[in-house]
């Protein structure tokens, strides 16, 4: 039997670094073929080839069906040959109808004098009865529930790849990328069922999932990528959650030496109580004085949440916060405002969005905070604050270090140097990072971490919350590892390696018997 | 890779020429026009008296541009600013004229009336998070019906003296004082823009609402405070234009709207391009007045005004476009 998808020795290179290399694998008709690894595994490297958003180097084939497939894919090309992705975004506009955004390829067709709403309407429903979906098209998608959404774009995925076998008489092929971190459990089987009922007809699909036990429920093979490489090729039946945490991290674990007591060397500083929101479990935790605490997971396990609570810069959340011996007061009492009088300091993970106006100047983005300070005897100091910005971007290494620059000058590094120098200057007694190295490169990640290290010697007590592994190993005293939004497992002495701690993600998330039966989202 | 590169050198901010020249060319444009102008009409055009009637006239139009850009600035539209100056000068005539009110007394209910139209706006447009653009487009059709009502669709002449004398009667080489209270404005909002900290939290609450929040600035308080300043400076329009005009007319204030806010985007493109300045949307308003003035005594007919007007707006905004080449636009 020819195979729906037949990659072989796929690499790709970024300046000199391999993100890809030599990476073969088959994907059956009807068949469910899983496809694992850690962050930076390169694992979206390869979606991102196969979506044709990148060329990967030469010497690297794909198979369609037999066909073989011109490298890089030219626009057009998957959708004409039968392959259709369902990113986690989903990518469905929200404010429009299930109809609408089903036959949005139908619909805005060229060439159609005029729209037959009665037979768009026949086909929506049509798609969704088949696969028992009890959904009205004429409903708006964003009143939809995250799994009736998810599913949505499954079918319509699905739909895509029917039309190009209805041309060319040949089984296409669905690529589901972490569809489920946000679902819950029911809704998970839920979409298991639709995955299935789509390989009973013969076409084949795709599931990237950072979910061991959910990939070995599903897929019939599994392919293991780590660093770049091809790590294994497991079938269903030789697949035992050891084994692939073994494939995935790179050496043999066993899940019994979990636990460890926590280190108590450093004095509380701030203690959270009952601390959750809809993505996080009640969880207590604390923070010492001069301590790096790090918090990971699995995406969706509810950690990046944390420091946005701890900040008040989320509604519809609750638990309490106690200072030092101070009084514990309520999470919702808590706004930015009063955080920062409180003397926390928030850097959030989106750096465009939430962290700094990149149509702003370096000075006005460094001083935000404290403009009030500038401001004596009815002036701005502007010489001043540009004086003092310019010293600041000396210290953090800014470079061009010119305090008039708009932030949107700056490579993703400085930018970072900015915002951090932003808060560190203010000498903040509790700093709350999300992915603080984020798109920066590895000598800014150095830099940064130094003035982490060196500001908590001094005793500011730091929560950084972060995916990856090795850049916890590097500066945290501890890890708290998160799993389902709950805190399932924390990390201090000869455990807290790169190893360490991606094991504890993996083990964490463990298998179904250990599961809550709390949805994970409530 | 530069940043991993330490090199000896400090950098030092080269100046950009491109960006200084962007800073004057609509004050040089202004100066060839008036050049062009002197030119074709030898005789009249270049002449004090004709430029303080131009200064003072064009007063009110330049107080509603300034109050356009407060809430621009912050990241909202207000449309009604037109209606608002009419609102302002019809009640002037209402009161003043037909009720016998004394002008002070009405002065004050006027400037009252503007906060509470900019606190009808914030409390849709911030409370029940309708999109200015809609709040302020019903409030401009509302309040114009408000007028037609209280007016009976009536221009209102024969309003307190001492209004008139203080907007044109009096005079500084030679300019009635009417252009002085708008200088007054952009000094003042100069001031709150470039050297006050709540210049800065208006700019972030309007580029990076998000942002803003995350660093302490209360997002809700400013953007009310802007939407209730605007409204009470188109009202202070509102007074200038009874002033100038010496009475109250009931459907020319809408006229403003347009050229107000081409002179608000306009102003973007000059003395600090990219951002909604006061000194920059000044020199806007009065270099369009400047063309319509000397088209109008060239004798071409009326619509070449508004062509006037809009085509300034697109080319003055595209070039200024054009010289940043790709970086996004700051404005709009």
């Amino acid at each position: 039997m020819l195979p729906v998808l037949s990659v072989t020795k796929l690499s790709k290179s970024f300046g000199g670094a391999k993100a890809l290399h030599n990476v073969s694998f088959d994907v059956m008709p009807g068949e469910v073929h899983g496809l694992l690894g850690k962050n930076g595994s390169g694992k979206s490297t390869l979606v991102k080839i196969l979506a044709g958003f990148h060329a990967p180097d030469e010497g690297g084939t794909l198979h369609f069906n037999g066909e073989q497939v011109q490298l890089p894919l030219k626009a057009g090309e998957g959708r004409r040959l039968g392959m259709a992705f369902v990113h986690q975004n989903l990518g469905l506009v929200p404010s429009l109808t299930v109809l609408e955004n089903l036959r949005l390829a139908e619909l805005t067709k060229d060439g159609k004098a005029f729209i037959n709403w009665s037979a768009e309407k026949a086909a929506a429903r049509q798609a969704l009865t088949r696969f028992g979906l009890d959904i009205d098209p004429a409903e708006r998608v964003d009143r939809l529930t995250p799994v009736q959404r998810a599913l949505l774009a499954i079918v319509r995925a699905f739909e895509e790849i029917e039309a190009a076998r209805a041309i060319t008489g040949k089984p296409g092929l669905v690529l589901l990328d972490e569809p489920t971190p946000f679902l819950p459990a029911s809704g998970v089987a839920q979409l298991f069922e639709l995955v299935r009922s789509i390989t009973a007809l013969g076409s084949s699909v795709i599931f990237i999932s950072h979910d061991i036990d959910e990939v070995m429920e599903i897929t019939d093979r599994i392919t293991v990528l780590r660093d770049g490489e091809q790590s294994g090729e497991l079938a269903k039946a030789d697949a035992t959650h050891e084994k692939i945490v073994e494939m995935i991290v790179g050496r043999s674990i066993s899940r019994e030496q979990s636990r460890k007591p926590a280190r108590g060397s450093f004095p509380v500083y701030a203690r959270f109580e009952g601390l959750s929101d809809k993505m996080l479990q009640p969880s207590d935790l604390h923070v010492g004085k001069g301590e790096i605490l790090g918090l990971t997971g699995l995406i969706g396990s509810g950690y990046e949440e944390v420091p946005y609570l701890a900040f008040g810069a989320r509604s519809g959340a609750s638990g309490t916060i106690a200072i030092e011996d101070g009084a514990p007061f309520a999470q919702s009492t808590l706004n930015p405002a009063a955080a920062i009088e409180r003397g926390f300091a928030l850097l959030p993970g989106d750096r465009h969005g939430e962290s700094g106006v990149d149509s702003l100047s370096i000075v006005d983005n460094m001083f935000l905070p404290d403009i009030g300070r500038f401001f004596k005897t009815g002036f701005m100091r502007n010489g001043a604050m540009v004086r003092e910005a310019r010293e600041l971007g000396t210290a953090y290494e800014v470079r061009p270090n010119d305090p008039g620059l708009k932030l949107s000058a700056l490579s993703g590094g400085n930018a970072q140097k900015v915002l951090i120098a932003r808060w560190m200057n203010r000498s903040p007694l509790l700093l709350l990072l999300d992915e603080p190295t984020q798109g920066v490169d590895v000598g800014t990640r150095q830099q940064i971490f130094a003035a982490l290290r060196e500001a908590a010697s001094e005793g500011m007590s730091i929560i950084c919350a972060s995916s990856e592994a090795e850049q916890l190993a590097e500066i945290c005293d501890r890890v708290l590892v998160f799993a389902r939004g709950r805190i399932c497992d924390e990390i201090t002495g000869d455990r807290l390696t790169k190893e360490g701690i991606s094991e504890a993600c993996y083990v964490s998330a463990g298998p179904a018997s250990n599961m809550t039966t709390t949805p994970r989202v409530a | 890779m530069t940043d991993i590169v330490k090199s000896a050198t400090p950098t030092k901010p080269s100046v950009n020429y491109a960006r200084q020249f962007e800073r004057v060319a609509l004050l040089l444009v202004w100066a060839l026009t008036i050049a062009l102008f002197s030119f074709l009409i030898p005789n009249n055009f270049l002449n004090w008296g004709n430029f303080s009637i131009m200064f003072a006239s064009y007063a009110p139009a330049a107080l509603l541009a300034l109050a356009i850009i407060i809430p621009l600035t912050a990241g909202d539209y207000d449309l009604s600013v037109g209606a608002t100056l009419t609102l302002s000068a019809s009640t002037i005539g209402v009161l003043n004229v037909w009720q016998q009110m004394p002008i002070g007394w009405v002065l004050v209910i006027v400037l009252l009336m503007g906060l509470g139209v900019g606190l009808f706006h914030s409390l849709f447009i911030i409370y029940f998070r309708v999109p200015s653009l809609v709040v302020t487009l019903g409030s401009t059709s509302l309040m114009s019906g408000i007028v037609q009502w209280i007016t009976n669709s009536s221009t209102i002449g024969g309003i307190d003296n001492s209004l008139i004398m203080a907007a044109v009667g009096y005079r500084l080489f030679g300019i009635p004082y009417a252009f002085y209270y708008a200088l007054g404005a952009a000094l003042i909002m100069w001031y709150i823009f470039d050297f006050m900290p709540l210049g800065r939290r208006l700019l972030f609450v309007g580029r990076g609402r998000e942002v803003a929040r995350l660093n302490g600035i209360s997002v809700n308080k400013v953007r009310v405070g802007a939407l209730c300043m605007s409204a009470v400076l188109a009202s202070a329009a509102g007074i200038l234009y009874a002033g100038v005009l010496g009475s109250a007319d009931p459907y020319s204030g809408l006229n403003y709207l347009l050229p107000a806010f081409a002179a608000a985007f306009l102003g973007a493109t000059t003395i600090q391009p990219g951002r909604f300045n006061p000194w920059g949307t000044i020199v806007a308003v009065y270099f369009l007045a400047t063309g319509i003035t000397g088209l109008s005594m060239l004798g071409i007919p009326l619509w070449v005004t508004n062509v006037f007007n809009g085509g300034a707006l697109i080319l003055a905004v595209t070039i200024s476009q054009i010289t940043r080449g790709r970086e996004a636009s700051d404005i709009g």
